[in-house]
């Protein structure tokens, strides 16, 4: 294009015929249409609406939970908060309940991850962070630096199982123990056909197709306990260390809870872990065989008698958990996660944290517990949760 | 387009001479037998992607007329069908996906995008849930594509400005190698400095402006090169007479160097502005989304169309309701990118230096 | 415009504008006030885009240094990517071979895919036509590259299993098409959806190089009997060479930083494969992307350690094509 100009300027004899007013009524005329471009955008930010429930959003069908327990107090403001996507359904579910009852709170989680939920909260960006696993010891002592001197500390909030999904066509029923999970993750079992996988499964018609197991790209607290579960219950076929990060070589990789969840609906003999809320429309889950007289299917009732094994081993206020991942109870599923919300206890931003106590204390209470199940979460175990509803109300 | 004279020219006239032609309509039945064959090797050979049928019928097409003109016409003209037919078959292969891709967009956009969807941000709903809108997003990408412009369109002005009219030297030399090296900067590199500058090291927050000002990074050298373009297109005689009046030259940089040249300017800051409404990098980095609507980009998370395609698109686990919004939101950027381009190419019509003919 | 004025002189080239009656001016009206202001606010500018540059490298290689001292693995030959462990332990070979080898293939099928368009545009299409297409291309190019990512995520992948399944099945000897039926998310699939991506881009700038071949080249070559074919191979495309290496090197920078697109498209994982429809490799800055969330303090500065190798990459690459532009422009000037 600045080609044909530069063409055309080559006579730029008519230049110096071009009138100087007409210039300039042009530019009058420039700025009418900016001053008009300036003024349209003024009148629409005037007419939008955070207010979802009406219009042709208004499907959500779902009976609206019980709020008539929340207690707003002097709540109001904006609160910030990042972190785990493991409890991103969870929290949403309580926004959706405590703000329809609490007008005067906006709530904004992004769930981008542990690390960066907790990265932002020691940065005093949000007010609380939601965390898969319990501070490390050398980010409480950095936490003094947010917390006033006092330090942050960790609030079991919601459990949950880590469902193993897959997608083989013809396949309903799958049961694995943790050896041959290893192996498949691991990439030393690759067919469904496998003896060792038609052995635990005698009644499937298991294909003889490869088998595409999937696994997060990103770094995320959900591969961290199910690695700690292969460690800990088949200590000879995982011979990696636990963490965040995924260890072994090959095998396929997405982002996210979500993005595995998304391959593993599109790919035929896949197999991966997510969250339980992320196994629906189409992912089977895989029962374990842990040992215990019948094989333990991934439901949250199964998760919160695994749940109740865990010892609180945090100091103090804190209550990080650790859980018993090889354990052999009946009816209890072995993989599954604890997810935390950080706050500081004390030294808490004094403009966030009426909102803060009033939210985490309404995601604690028995109703914002109770509305858990539903999303494929596991409630914490009573008498944990009696201690983290008192912590709560000392926060300051 | 002088190469006007160069398409009409009729064929050489040797040829004509030597007689033996395949008859004009030849490409078209050659290409029309390529593309059946095409398909029944495909339909018989049990292939099931498209893209295989496609290739295997344009390597039909370039032979067949490649062995037939060799046998009619001779080998040098053989060789100019074989030319033509790859050109036509490039922009073939080309137009294929691009085509797609708008279709895609319209045909799967256009399913929520209303004015519901337009006028209402995602609210408290969670990404898996039927409904909410981009409201929030629009704001916020206007917003900030506001705010870069109004950094970056002073700076790339008059850095155009002092490389045209007064640069000489080391100094001129060197800033004209660093912009064209910098409008190179991937859009996450200037994410990560303003990221390790701003927040980390002055321990700002999260907002609309830490993005604005990645963007204005990715803005500013493409609103010098095109600024500097249409001011060297100005004549000097404009200047000369000016400065020949006594105008002080400053005066005559505003008065008469300026205006003649507003169209083209304009036009380059809109292609600039079309250019970075899309990034979606450092937005990732520096905004970090929200659901709500927050109209101060100086306070608090923001949100911005293409961060919510990709939310949309990552967080959503493959929901229906999410994709279609994601698509929706990208047919609406894809729009709004569109009625920049079209605006500023009507303003550079519109002030286009008229040549007098 | 439709017929230029002369076809007999190109414009000149726009160095030769009179420039020292301006500079002359300038030398006097410096000294009023207004002008001293105006100089110094100019130039100011020009200063202000060299600072940020600097501030780019300087912020860069600061936090990268932080954590490069720490590094326990090798930076530039370690396969692993663990910089949130304390000691950190990363190096950059895998993201080097991915950003290589996805930016390779995508050249390689752009390239010759744009210039063919750039000539259609320019030397083939009918004349009506032209036009509408040279606009559309330049619409294309201003195409956020998140919608590409969308599209490739949701359409071309699903789109591309039977041509990986073919690649496989009649060259999967070469180790290079082994292909173990996984989704089809891999170096390949990235290359062929940044191959879309730059077409635009290598299209225009070809196209604007092509307009520019002598006329008159082309018409001797015409008058002497050659064919169309004859004409472009002997006068367009010398004189443009120059110019497609420009362009292939500006489509290159777009394709070697490009982030979300690769992001949304590709499997990652740590690990070297021959094979390109496996996953295997990951590319600098869909790395950062996607490594950024869960990263610390500490894995956020290795991330901006990568971010650093990439700018300099870009910028190696970039200056080399302004170079070769630069050099061109006294070519066409004296050739005209």
């Amino acid at each position: 294009m600045s080609h044909d100009i530069a063409r055309r300027s080559d006579d730029g004899g008519s230049w110096k015929e071009l009138p100087k007013v007409k210039l300039q009524r042009m530019n009058r005329r420039a700025l009418t249409l900016g001053a008009l471009a300036v003024s349209g955008a003024l009148a629409l930010t005037a007419c939008g609406s955070d207010d979802t429930s009406g219009g042709s959003g208004g499907t959500n069908t779902a009976a609206a939970p019980d709020t008539s327990n929340i207690k707003c107090d002097d709540a109001k403001g904006q609160l910030l908060a990042n972190g785990s996507s493991a409890q991103a359904n969870a929290i949403q579910t309580w926004i959706k309940a405590y703000t329809a009852a609490c007008k005067g709170v906006q709530i904004n989680y992004k769930a981008e991850g542990s690390g960066a939920g907790v990265t932002a909260f020691l940065q005093g960006q949000t007010a609380f962070a939601g965390s898969d696993s319990a501070l490390k010891p050398d980010e409480l002592t950095e936490s003094a630096k947010v917390c006033k001197d006092s330090q942050a500390i960790d609030l079991p909030m919601v459990g949950g199982p880590i469902a193993v999904g897959y997608n083989v066509p013809g396949v309903d029923k799958l049961v694995l123990d943790a050896k041959t999970l290893a192996e498949i993750f691991n990439n030393k079992i690759t067919t469904w056909n496998d003896p060792k996988i038609e052995k635990l499964n005698p009644d499937a018609k298991l294909p003889d197709t490869k088998i595409q197991a999937f696994h997060r790209s990103d770094e995320s607290g959900t591969t961290d306990n199910l690695t700690k579960y292969l460690k800990a219950a088949a200590p000879d076929a995982w011979p990696y260390e636990p963490g965040k990060a995924w260890e072994p070589k090959g095998g396929q990789s997405a982002q996210g809870s979500s993005g595995v969840a998304q391959q593993v609906k599109q790919t035929s003999g896949s197999i991966s872990y997510m969250e339980l809320s992320y196994a629906k429309d189409g992912i089977k889950t895989v029962a374990i065989d842990t040992g215990a007289s019948a094989p333990v299917e991934a439901n949250v009732d199964n998760a919160t008698k695994a749940i109740a094994d865990a010892k609180v081993v945090g100091k103090g206020k804190d209550l990080a958990l650790e859980l018993n991942y090889a354990t052999k109870a009946e009816g209890a599923y072995p993989i599954t996660l604890v997810t935390y919300e950080i706050v500081c206890e004390k030294g808490n931003k004094a403009e966030t944290l009426p909102a803060v106590k009033s939210f985490l204390g309404y995601a604690a209470s028995e109703e914002g517990q109770a509305t858990l199940k539903d999303q494929g979460y596991a409630p914490i175990p009573a008498e944990i949760n009696a201690k983290v509803r008192e912590t709560i109300a000392a926060l300051s | 387009m002088s190469h006007a004279l160069n398409t009409q020219t009729p064929p050489p006239a040797p040829s004509t001479l030597r007689g033996a032609r395949l008859p004009k309509w030849a490409p078209y039945v050659i290409a029309a037998g390529s593309v059946a064959a095409g398909c029944g090797i495909g339909l018989a050979g049990g292939l099931d992607s498209r893209i295989q049928w496609g290739l295997i019928a344009s390597i039909l097409f370039l032979l067949v007329t490649y062995l037939l003109a060799a046998k009619v016409e001779g080998g040098r003209q053989a060789k100019d069908r074989m030319a033509t037919s790859v050109v036509w078959v490039a922009f073939l292969l080309a137009v294929i996906p691009l085509v797609s891709l708008i279709w895609e967009t319209v045909a799967r956009g256009i399913k929520v995008l209303d004015g519901y969807f337009l006028t209402h941000s995602m609210g408290v709903l969670a990404d898996t849930d039927v409904g909410g809108g981009i409201y929030h997003a629009l704001i916020g990408t206007l917003e900030q594509v506001g705010l870069a412009t109004l950094m970056a369109v002073p700076v790339g002005l008059l850095t155009a400005i002092y490389l045209v009219e007064y640069g000489r030297g080391k100094l001129a030399k060197a800033v004209t190698f660093f912009v064209d090296v910098m409008t190179g900067i991937p859009s996450i590199v200037a994410g990560l400095f303003i990221l390790s500058f701003w927040i980390l090291i002055l321990g700002q927050g999260y907002s609309g402006f830490a993005g604005a000002m990645a963007l204005a990074i990715l803005m500013m050298p493409v609103v010098v090169r095109s600024t500097e373009e249409m001011l060297k297109l100005v004549p000097n005689e404009l200047r000369e007479a000016s400065l020949a009046l006594g105008v002080p030259k400053w005066r005559t940089i505003l008065k008469v160097v300026l205006p003649t040249s507003l169209g083209g300017i304009t036009t380059g800051v809109m292609l600039a502005v079309a250019r970075i409404a899309g990034e979606t990098a450092p937005v990732l980095l520096l905004v970090w989304g929200n659901p709500l609507i927050n109209t101060n980009p100086f306070d608090g998370p923001q949100a911005s169309l293409p961060l919510y395609i990709y939310q949309q698109y990552a967080n959503s686990a493959g929901s229906p309701a999410a994709y279609d919004r994601a698509w929706a939101a990208a047919l609406t950027l894809i729009i709004l990118i569109m009625l920049l381009n079209l605006v500023a190419r009507g303003i550079a019509r519109w002030k286009a230096p008229k040549t007098g003919r | 415009m439709d017929i230029s004025p002369s076809t007999t002189a190109p414009p000149p080239p726009q160095d030769a504008q009179p420039k020292p009656i301006s500079h002359k001016a300038a030398a006097r009206g410096a000294t009023r006030p207004g002008d001293r202001v105006f100089l110094g606010l100019s130039r100011g500018s020009g200063i202000l885009l060299l600072l940020i540059m600097a501030a780019i490298a300087a912020f860069l290689t600061y936090r990268a240094s932080i954590v490069l001292s720490k590094n326990e693995g090798n930076f530039l030959t370690t396969f692993e990517w663990d910089a949130n462990a304390i000691p950190p332990y990363f190096g950059i070979a895998v993201l080097a071979f991915g950003t290589i080898v996805s930016s390779i293939i995508a050249m390689v099928i752009a390239v010759p895919i744009a210039v063919g368009i750039a000539l259609f545009i320019t030397h083939y299409a009918p004349r009506k036509l032209s036009g509408p297409i040279a606009y559309v291309v330049d619409l294309l190019a201003a195409v956020p590259s998140i919608v590409y990512g969308l599209w490739g995520a949701l359409f071309l992948v699903p789109h591309l299993t039977g041509l990986f399944s073919w690649l496989d099945q009649f060259f999967g000897w070469t180790g290079v098409f082994e292909w173990q039926g996984g989704a089809p998310r891999s170096l390949l699939t990235v290359g062929i959806l940044l191959a879309i991506m730059i077409l635009p881009i290598i299209t225009n700038v070809s196209r604007e190089v092509f307009r520019q071949a002598p006329q008159m080249h082309q018409e001797a070559a015409l008058a002497l009997g050659a064919t169309r074919w004859e004409v472009i191979r002997m006068s367009v495309l010398p004189f443009g060479r120059s110019g497609i290496i420009s362009a292939s090197m500006l489509g290159l920078g777009r394709a070697l930083g490009e982030t979300m697109a690769v992001a949304t498209v590709l499997s990652p994982s740590f690990l070297i494969n021959a094979s390109i429809l496996d996953p295997g490799g990951g590319t600098f800055a869909q790395n950062i992307a996607s490594k950024f969330s869960e990263a610390t303090e500490q894995g956020r500065d290795a991330l901006i350690a990568s971010g650093l190798v990439l700018f300099v990459i870009t910028l190696l690459v970039n200056g080399a094509a302004r170079a070769i532009i630069a050099r061109r422009k006294e070519y066409s000037g004296a050739n005209a």
